[in-house]
């Protein structure tokens, strides 16, 4: 499989009134052309924050992408997207990469007609005149499952329903066919009936279009039948990085575990009590010399308190950030 | 959509019977309209005569229903001053008042609305603090005080514009300028106030993400966004130079309804003043239905009766 | 541009949370006004005219009423015959400008205060009958006050002032009660909030009684927004007064009044130009000051308020 995109050390802070925020601290990671990777962490963990630094849609000020590469192959060759000028990644905004948004509510304008704002994408990045720009509209419309498409080109977003909005935004984020689609929580504004439609809704697509998937989320429930891997992130880092079933099963962060804890199983059946998470998610304000996950974790002792723990390999597809093996229920080192 | 624009014509007209009522009452509320209305050094055999003369010692119900039903037709009795019927002379005025509210409004819209754009996209910018100084200072310099300083610099001194008067095109300019300050003032704040807000909605971001050209972004995302609040502050507005060129109509020595009111109020001429009253309300209500009409065309949320 | 805020936002409100008592919450209130130039300013002005108001005798060089013919039109200061006997120079009668602005901040700073106190106490009145009843009652009181305010203002105040008189208390009466609906409108809205939010309706489950619910938890929700208000208002009345006053509508002529001096100026607007400038610049200066305290309240206090009137 080819690598379509190579993230290096992203690092974006903000700088606001209240000092500066550590969003992103250091993010690796590689995409793979057809695979979907789920990144999930509970919300201003910096998931978010780690796609929208990728394309300069960090709002600045007060964000800043402070450093990090992040190599993106395409049929014509090779771009560093972090290095491109803001012209240059207008052009693969929307045309190579598309986005979903999590509320569908508000990710539409709400004085444009849905056809409208498909097609001003079209005729951005495709040369087509306005009447192909309509006529490849309404095919996606129907593409996205949303019936009677010629008359829904002419709706406003409100006469719509969550759902529906919401396939109309992936009907813009595949609009010119793109290499990447990033989804941000994409389900989690929409009612559970809906969420399956729309998840539903991504894997025909994807194996309709062979599309390449960022999938955002905080729920890892969602995330299984999905994803191919798993990135968890954790306080601006990424603690564990794992093929899904080797996630599910061998969880090895105690933040993951912890997650996975917490979701209600069915293919069990034993009743376990929910477990949840202690405690709040770290500030951000603070520059860490620690594992940031040191404050909520039962299984930390000196050393976590003393240094940050590195992504390790612990097997062939499975990376984690600990410094304590929970399979052996000891310290990594000693 | 109908239902929604029929209520706010059916409302209107209410309004427009209940100022007819405020006017009748207002002139009785000292309790004597015959001596409010005569000269201060006229004889109490003149104001009986007057107060004969007027009706004013008939029955209230019976003044009431006479007023009522005559001002529906649009008699407002006679002008004390000019012994002819009032509201053909207030209308007679609605021209100059007009092309002096028209004035300052496209001032106003025409520096405040880039002005307020420019410092919306660029917050912190030289721009931006002109657009809040504009803003700050619309406020709070009085127009009538402004109207005087102009006349003194740019009449007095520069001789460059014409004083007071009507007559050419240069006459319009400095009474303008002053009644629209304020106005820009306004345009400036809520234009600048609303590119900021809509410039971080959700779907900003999305026409982002769609690779879209700033100009495409602002024009027809942004823009259109903002024209909304903008289309309600401007009827609005419009409607307060209607009532509100009294100071400047009288300063400029402006023909129009604004000096009328002041001089009918010197003159104590108190059925003009009640004529110009219930016309300016007419005027502005009818303004008010129109912004509603123009909402509709913008919003489509208002055209699909969404939204009030 | 907030794509995403939610790191910084989250801190925000826990600072709003964390500092609950009233000495607490003072503290972060200055330290935003120490932070915020512009709500600086606004409060200094403010400040300075309330001082002027309240030690007039003290700080007027002259009797504001002292007419000597022999000095009228004297220049101010720094005019090339100007003196410091005089700083802002003299009237037509020979009267000490300086002085009759500094006495002038009293009719002004009266009106705006006691015709904001009783706008406001009709309007929270009125505004929170309807808002409590709701229904019928509160449909017909908030259609009469809509109508009511968009009709031509000033107009309507010129003619009430033409057929009231001259006199400070008229004028007072005149804008409390012409100004009532608009506080009317913002204590309905914010009853009709309070009232929907969680927090009352799990005090009212868990029984609370309605005395102790409009004490805990809807009049601190209500002062916010209309201290906000109540300034905006103020600063308009200011204003307004001034208008009156250069229409002869306002206070008896006698009194120093800054509309009353601009009446009087603007007739040697050409000769002694500086009669009419000065009460303008006061009565931007503090208009000025309202303003900039009255945007910082709202940022502070109530960011949902939004002004949409006149």
């Amino acid at each position: 499989m080819d690598t379509i995109l190579q993230v290096r050390d992203l690092v974006t802070k903000f700088y606001t009134l209240d000092g500066v925020v550590h969003a992103v601290n250091g993010v690796s990671f590689d995409l793979q052309q057809g695979e979907t990777l789920a990144i999930v962490g509970e919300s201003g963990c910096g998931k978010s924050v780690t796609v929208l630094s990728l394309l300069g849609l960090i709002p600045s000020p007060p964000g800043r992408v402070e450093q990090g590469s992040a190599l993106f192959r395409t049929p014509f060759g090779q771009q560093d997207l972090l290095k491109l000028s803001r012209e240059e990644l207008r052009e693969i905004r929307g045309g190579q990469i598309g986005f979903v948004f999590q509320d569908p509510i508000s990710t539409l304008n709400p004085i444009l007609t849905v056809g409208e704002q498909i097609k001003e994408t079209l005729t951005r990045h495709l040369n087509l005149s306005q009447e192909e720009a309509r006529e490849r509209a309404i095919r996606l419309l129907a593409d996205v499952g949303i019936p009677d498409p010629e008359l829904r080109y002419k709706s406003y977003p409100f006469q719509l329903s969550g759902g529906m909005r919401q396939r109309v935004v992936i009907a813009i984020a595949i609009a010119c066919n793109p290499q990447i689609v990033i989804a941000d929580e994409p389900t989690t504004a929409l009612d559970v009936t809906v969420q399956a439609q729309i998840i539903d809704l991504f894997q025909r697509l994807r194996s309709a279009m062979g599309m390449t998937l960022i999938w955002i989320t905080h729920d890892l429930g969602v995330v299984a039948g999905l994803a191919d891997r798993v990135m968890v992130m954790y306080g601006g880092r990424v603690v564990e990085l794992a093929a899904v079933e080797e996630l599910y099963q061998n969880p090895q962060h105690p933040y993951t575990r912890g997650l996975l804890d917490a979701l209600p199983r069915l293919d069990s059946r034993e009743t376990r009590r929910l477990v949840s998470i202690q405690g709040a998610p770290p500030d951000l304000r603070l520059p860490l010399r620690h594992c940031p996950f040191a404050w909520r974790c039962n299984y930390a002792y000196d050393h976590c308190w003393q240094e940050i723990p590195e992504l390790v390999a612990t097997a062939p597809d499975h990376q984690v950030a600990c410094f304590y093996d929970l399979n052996k229920g000891a310290p990594r080192h000693g | 959509m109908h239902r929604y624009f029929l209520s706010r014509v059916l409302q209107s007209v209410l309004l427009l019977l209940g100022v007819v009522v405020l006017v009748f009452f207002m002139v009785r509320i000292t309790g004597d309209p015959a001596s409010l209305m005569m000269p201060r050094n006229a004889t109490p055999e003149q104001i009986e005569a007057f107060r004969e003369a007027m009706g004013f010692n008939r029955p209230l119900i019976v003044q009431f229903w006479d007023f009522f039903t005559h001002a529906l037709v649009g008699d407002f009795g006679n002008s004390l001053h000019f012994k002819s019927p009032a509201l053909p002379l207030v209308i007679e005025r609605l021209p100059a008042t007009l092309e002096l509210a028209t004035a300052a409004m496209l001032m106003a819209i025409l520096i405040g609305v880039p002005l307020g754009l420019l410092g919306g996209f660029s917050p912190g910018s030289v721009l931006d603090s002109l657009a809040r100084l504009v803003g700050l200072l619309g406020q709070s310099i009085p127009n009538f005080w402004l109207a005087l300083i102009m006349i003194l610099v740019f009449a007095v001194r520069l001789g460059w514009f014409p004083s007071f008067g009507r007559d050419e095109w240069k006459s319009v300019v400095l009474p303008a300028f002053a009644l629209g300050l304020a106005t820009m003032g306004q345009i400036v704040r809520l234009t600048r106030s609303s590119t900021l807000e809509i410039r971080s909605e959700d779907f900003i971001r999305t026409a982002h993400s769609k690779g879209l050209l700033p100009r495409t972004i602002y024009t027809k995302h942004v823009l259109r966004n903002v024209a909304i609040p903008l289309v309600s502050i401007i009827g609005v507005q419009f409607g307060y130079m209607l009532g509100g060129s009294i100071y400047i109509e009288f300063i400029f020595a402006w023909p129009g309804i604004g000096q009328l009111l002041e001089q009918a109020i010197g003159w104590r001429d108190f059925p003009m003043v009640q004529a110009i009253a219930v016309f300016t309300s007419v005027a502005v209500l009818a303004l008010n239905l129109l912004t509603d009409a123009a909402y509709m065309i913008i919003d489509p949320r208002i055209r699909y009766g969404i939204r009030e | 541009m907030a794509f995403e805020s939610r790191p910084f936002e989250h801190d925000v409100d826990t600072l709003l949370d964390i500092e609950k008592t009233p000495l607490q919450r003072l503290a972060y209130y200055g330290r935003f006004l120490w932070r915020d130039r512009g709500g600086m300013i606004g409060m200094f002005i403010f400040l300075t005219v309330v001082v002027a108001a309240l030690f007039s005798p003290q700080l007027s060089p002259y009797d504001p009423l002292d007419q000597r013919l022999r000095d009228s039109k004297l220049p101010p200061a720094w005019a090339a015959d100007g003196t410091w006997d005089h700083p802002l120079g003299t009237d037509n009668l020979g009267r000490d400008i300086l002085s009759r602005i500094i006495y002038g901040s009293r009719v002004s700073l009266t009106v705006g205060f006691f015709g904001v106190l009783i706008a406001a106490t009709l309007g929270m009145l009125i505004g929170s009958i309807a808002g409590y009843i709701g229904g019928r009652v509160d449909s017909a009181i908030m259609s009469i006050i809509n109508l009511i305010l968009s009709l031509p203002y000033l107009l309507f105040v010129v003619f009430i002032a033409a057929i009231l008189g001259r006199s400070l208390l008229n004028v007072i009466l005149i804008f409390g009660i012409t100004d009532s609906p608009i506080f009317a409108r913002v204590t309905r809205g914010e009853v009709l909030r309070i009232r929907r939010s969680g927090y009352v309706e799990s005090a009212i489950s868990a029984g609370a009684r309605w005395p102790h619910i409009i004490v805990d938890h809807i009049i601190p929700n209500l002062i916010g927004p209309l201290i906000t208000l109540a300034t905006f208002e103020m600063s308009a009345m200011i204003f307004y007064e001034a208008g009156l006053g250069f229409l002869g509508l306002s206070v008896p002529p006698s009194v120093p009044s800054w509309g009353n001096m601009l009446a009087n100026g603007r007739k040697y607007l050409t000769n002694a130009p500086w009669i009419a400038a000065a009460p303008g610049l006061a009565i931007m200066y503090t208009s000025l000051g309202m303003n900039l305290l009255g945007d910082w309240l709202r940022d502070v206090l109530d960011p949902r308020l939004r002004r949409a009137r006149r």
